[in-house]
Parts: C-alpha cells; sequence; structure tokens
C-alpha cells in the first residue's frame, strides 16, 4: 500500500527528510510547505521539481488529501499545527520537541504510528542511544542508572537547538526512562566546534546490580544490524567494557548520508531516517 | 588605586584535584576562613559547575546543593557563586534550586565558540536578580575576534561580567596583552581573567590581565584548580599590591590558611607536572590530566601519544569519554608513530 506523505517547516530537518522521501518507493510525496519563498530548502525543492508552497498550515486546509505530515517546524509551532491537523484528519510525526504524541524509537516501537495519530521522534540523542540500551535494560538485573553523553558538531546545531538545549536533556532523559525502566539517568551534550566537523558520537555508561556481558555480546551485533536497516552509517566506535567499578561503556558514531546536510550532522540525519521508517511502517 | 575583585573558586576548580570529592566539612571550613578575610566571591561545587556530577567527568559523594547548603550557611559578607555550563547543567534541574538556596553569582559558561547556548540560563539568572557572568572556557582555541564576537552575545544576553578562562593554561603574556585589550575596546561590561598554570604563566598572565584592564581575577589557595592549578591566591594578592592595585582582602588571613588548607582541603597542592606541559601545549582542558593517566594506564600507552592525538581531535571541556575511545582505538594501531607530537607546538590563534 502506498501513503501520500507532506512536510511542514522547510529548514535543514525537513530539506535532508525531503530527499530521503524521494527517494522511498512506498510514499507519494504531496508537498513541501514553509512560509519563506527565500528559504534555502523552498529553493533546493523547486530545483528538484517537487510541489512547493509557502502558505504554511493552510496549504493543508486547502489540501487536506495526505495520510501523513512530517512536522519540522518547532516545538510551538508543531503545537499550534497539531490542532489543525487533528481537525484533518491528518496523522503527524513530529520531529520537534513539542512531545505531543507518543515517543518512538523505530525499532522498539514503531506500531505506535498505526494506533496514534502523532507519534514524537525524541532527540538525536534518544534515537542513537536507547536502540541499544533497550538491549543492555535486558541484559541487566536491576538497572541503576544511565548516563548518555552526545557530541555534535557546531554547524550542525542549529539556533533552535541551541537556544533549547535543556529541551534537549529533559526530552532525552524523559525517553531513556521510558524506554528502559531506568529510574535514574542523565543525559550531556558536547557541542564541538573542530574542523574538519566531528561525527555524532555518544558514548552511554550503564550500572546495574548484575549485567550479563556475554549474553549482551551475543545480542548486539543484531541489534545493530537492525539499526543499520533504517541508518546506514550506525556504527559501534567502543567497544563495550566494564570497568573497574563495574561500569559498562560503550559508544556509537553516526554519520549522516550526506542527502542535503553534510556528513557529519548524523544527529539530524539519525532523527529523519527514524521518522521515514515509521511512517514506512503504515505502507506494510 | 584600582580595586582588583578577587573570586576564589578552589571549592570548585579544586574538586579537579581530587576526583570530585571535596568533602563537606572542607567547604565549611574554607568557607568560614574566606569570609573573615574579606574574598569578595567564593566559587562552590563539582569541577565542571552545576550538574556536573557524573561517571563522565566524576560523581560527588554528596549533591551539588548539599555543597551550597554548607556554604550558604557559612557566609555573611563573601557572595556564593557557582559555575553553570548548559549541556550539563540545566535551569530547572539545577539553576532554580540553587537560588532557592540562595546563590549570588551564576557563571554561565560555553566553550569559546559557542556563547549561544548561554542565553536562555544567562536572561534566567538575571530575571530572578541575580548576578550573570558569561564565561568563555577553552579559550585559546579561538582566535580574538572569534572571541570578542562571542563575549559581545553574552553582553547582549544581560552578562554583568564577562570572564576569559585560560582552561588549557596556554596562553603567553602577549596574548593577554591582546585579548584583553580587544575586549576592553569592545564590550562596556567589566572584564575577568581565569588562568591555568601549565606553562607556570598563570600569574603573569593574571598581572597583565589586570594592566590592560580586567578588573576580576580567579585565584585558587594554593593554586588548588584543575592540572598545573590555578593562578595562586597567597601570590596575586601582593603581586597586584606590588603593582599598585588593591584586593581588600586580608592577606595575613590568607597566608596562615594556605598552611592550614594542606591539613584539610587541600592535601596535595598542584603543581606543573610534565604532563601539564603538553595539555598546555596540546590545548586540551587542564580537567583532563586525570583521565589521560587512567586511560594510559589502562590501555599500555605513553600518554604522550594519547595527548597528541587528542590534541588533534580537538576536544572540548566535558567529552572526557573520547579519552577513552581515542586510548582505545590508539590500542589497536600498535605501530602507529606519534612522535611528530613533539616537533608540533601549536600556539594560540591570535
Amino acid at each position: 500500500m502506498k501513503i501520500t506523505a507532506g512536510i511542514i517547516g522547510t529548514g535543514n530537518i525537513g530539506t535532508d527528510l525531503l530527499v530521503k522521501i524521494l527517494k522511498s518507493k512506498s510514499i507519494d510525496f504531496a508537498a513541501f510547505v514553509g512560509r519563506r519563498s527565500d528559504s534555502d530548502g523552498i529553493r533546493k525543492a523547486n530545483s528538484m521539481g517537487v510541489n512547493t508552497s509557502i502558505n504554511g498550515i493552510d496549504y493543508f486546509v486547502a489540501n487536506p488529501k495526505v495520510d501523513i505530515v512530517f512536522d519540522c517546524t518547532d516545538a510551538f509551532t508543531a503545537q499550534r499545527n497539531w490542532t489543525i491537523f487533528q481537525n484533518l484528519g491528518i496523522k503527524v510525526i513530529d520531529l520537534t520537541p513539542a512531545k505531543i504524541g507518543p515517543m518512538c524509537i523505530p525499532i522498539i516501537n514503531r506500531d505506535v504510528i498505526i494506533t496514534n495519530n502523532n507519534v514524537n521522534m525524541v532527540t538525536c540523542g534518544g534515537q542513537a542511544s536507547i536502540p541499544l540500551l533497550n538491549l543492555i535494560s535486558i541484559c541487566c538485573i536491576d538497572l541503576k542508572y544511565i548516563e548518555i553523553v552526545s557530541q555534535i558538531s557546531s554547524k550542525s546545531a542549529g539556533i533552535a537547538t541551541r537556544v533549547n538545549i535543556d529541551h534537549y536533556i529533559h526530552t532525552t532523559e524523559d525517553a531513556i526512562r521510558n524506554f528502559t525502566n531506568c529510574k535514574t539517568c542523565k543525559v550531556i551534550l558536547n557541542l564541538n566546534p573542530a574542523e574538519p566537523c566531528v561525527d555524532m558520537q555518544t558514548t552511554m555508561f550503564v550500572q546495574a546490580e548484575e549485567i550479563d556481558f556475554g549474553k549482551l555480546q551475543e545480542s548486539l551485533n543484531d541489534r545493530i544490524k537492525l539499526v543499520r536497516q533504517y541508518v546506514p552509517n550506525y556504527e559501534l566506535v567502543m567497544m563495550p567494557v566494564i570497568n573497574e567499578d563495574g561500569t559498562l561503556i560503550l559508544g556509537v558514531r553516526v554519520k549522516g548520508a550526506g542527502d542535503y546536510l553534510p556528513s557529519y550532522a548524523g544527529n539530524l540525519d539519525i532523527i529523519n531516517c527514524a521518522a521515514l521508517n515509521v511512517a514506512e511502517r503504515l505502507t506494510a | 588605586m584600582r580595586t582588583i575583585t578577587i573570586c576564589d573558586p578552589s571549592l570548585r576548580d579544586g574538586n579537579h584535584c581530587v576526583k570530585h570529592k571535596i568533602d563537606l566539612d572542607s567547604v565549611a571550613r574554607y568557607c568560614k576562613f574566606a569570609d573573615e578575610a574579606r574574598i569578595p566571591i567564593i566559587e562552590v561545587g563539582h569541577g565542571n559547575g552545576l550538574g556536573a556530577s557524573s561517571l563522565l567527568i566524576g560523581q560527588m559523594p554528596h549533591s551539588d546543593f548539599q555543597m551550597l547548603t554548607v556554604a550558604r550557611g557559612n557566609l555573611k559578607r563573601t557572595k556564593l557563586g557557582v559555575l553553570v555550563i548548559p549541556g550539563l547543567g540545566t535551569i530547572k534541574k539545577d539553576i532554580q534550586p540553587a537560588i532557592d538556596i540562595g546563590v549570588d553569582v551564576f557563571r554561565v559558561a560555553s566553550h569559546v565558540t559557542e556563547a549561544d547556548i548561554t542565553q536562555k540560563h544567562i536572561e534566567y539568572v538575571r530575571n530572578k536578580g541575580k548576578t550573570a557572568y558569561g564565561v568563555l572556557m577553552m579559550s585559546a582555541l579561538a582566535n580574538t575576534k572569534i572571541l570578542v564576537s562571542e563575549a559581545k552575545k553574552m553582553e547582549e544576553y544581560g552578562a554583568e561580567t564577562f570572564l576569559i578562562m585560560d582552561s588549557t593554561g596556554t596562553y603567553m603574556p602577549r596574548d593577554i596583552e591582546d585579548r584583553i585589550k580587544a575586549l576592553k575596546d569592545n564590550l562596556s561590561i567589566r572584564i575577568g581573567f581565569h588562568g591555568h598554570n601549565n606553562l607556570g604563566l598563570a600569574i603573569a598572565n593574571s598581572l597583565v590581565a589586570v594592566q590592560y584592564g580586567a578588573d576580576i581575577i580567579d585565584a585558587c589557595i594554593r593554586g588548588f584548580g584543575a592540572g598545573a592549578g590555578n593562578t595562586q591566591l597567597e601570590i596575586i594578592i601582593p603581586v597586584l599590591e606590588q603593582y599598585g592595585f588593591n584586593t581588600d582582602i586580608d592577606f595575613q588571613r590568607v597566608i596562615v590558611e594556605a598552611d592550614n588548607v594542606m591539613n584539610y582541603l587541600v592535601k596535595n597542592a598542584p603543581i606543573t607536572a610534565p604532563i601539564n606541559i603538553l595539555t598546555g601545549l596540546h590545548k586540551l582542558f587542564s580537567g583532563f590530566e586525570k583521565p589521560i593517566v587512567k586511560a594510559s594506564k589502562l590501555y599500555g600507552l605513553q600518554y604522550s601519544s594519547l595527548i597528541f592525538e587528542l590534541g588533534n581531535r580537538k576536544l572540548v571541556a566535558g567529552q572526557e569519554d573520547l579519552i577513552l575511545e581515542v586510548a582505545q582505538n590508539l590500542k589497536r594501531r600498535p605501530h602507529e608513530d606519534f612522535t611528530n607530537g613533539w616537533g608540533r607546538i601549536p600556539c594560540p590563534q591570535s
């Protein structure tokens, strides 16, 4: 079954997602919708022959025949958009931190898109770490503490991310608690301005009463392969080790596909890959 | 006679010397001394500030808030300050509770190129009627032009003082002259300097900063701070006096306490060890000293090789996780030659 999808928000995320959707065989693309005719995203979309509009949400009011819209605006606008999409009967995959619908990590709960009309894609750090943290939670008895530290390149962090850095931390912590049942967790974000730009990298620290290291090693590769089905450049960069005080440490690196954004922007790429994967669930 | 405000971060930066394990009794005793000695501001907390107690950087045996509550209870005149780095600490989890405890001065910090992550935090602190500093860390990694434009952003957000941190201990006095002059020319708020002693220049750099117009100097007792330590409190006071600058601090009490602290807070005073010289030259965060030593031992590497590679990767403060990752990956490339690191001494960008 094919579905029809649109994008609202023509910034970096929206434009990169557009390029990805156009490659998808199961999605018919309806419209790329923003508010400024001079945005780079609109220009890029026009050059690719895509149907664009600068009427914002009004475009979808006038043209409601889409199954799903990816909201790539900002938390405030996404909240306003949602009241309108809801009335139009259009499903929304929310890439902002608005936290309207349930949080979604594709390999864990992509089916939520079937039963919910609004699904939230958490954050880049959440999409990078939770697939593995969820596995680790299965390999542990009495998970006590999780900490994740992400490095992203300065150039990949837009002004919204920068000004709302607290929002990123709180949302990612909520998601980790939600998908691991670990009550105490801490999220740290580092912006690194080095040139050439650094890749996104996330290190995870886990403490538990007991960790079945053998079981983890056995299943880790399979879990990574599952993630790689929708995030091709997702790799283990630090092999799991247990340090002297029993803390499990491992790290992943996420390179982007270089669709619209450069490949160092793995943080933006991974959330788009995840969103697309969730939408494709409706076509299966 | 210009009066220089001394801010003493011994109970914050000093935490790097003891893996973030400063005990509450030491906090109480040192705060009592600071108050009696008329030190204007003391900064208290984890080495990387509010919300930084973590497996990444080091866990404290007690919370930030316990530490601040003890400090608050022992201060009358001296203002209580904290460092907060967005990305580690947040308004809701850390800043608001610190305001509730009675912290007076919030020094909101970012890496030298990332000032815009501090906007909300600086604005919040100002709206609550507290004092906000804008702080740029690791400043030797950017040139003067970038430093000034990032500092100006902090001034626009509402910072009442701008503090430049030489977190890597890399600057020469000529670099300080250049930067303080440019900051004075372009900012209308007060300027402060926070030095590290990796190249033995913390005192000289602090003096030059004052001579070119800085009004605030960070100084720690016995230099108690990350890596080779900070500008030494008991030295900078008389040196500034010699050059005609007043600090209004009771020097006699400071000298007595500089002996006393060896029995409770400091125990091992920082020195400029060979590893600190290398991290200073390769522009790595001073607080990386202990994690570098640990990772080198764990993976059987020479710390110099690890330092050269970390310098290549241009790590910022708070990236202790990558020290482990880089060490693990260096171990897998045993035949690589890192000796070229010896011939390559990077300088601060002018």
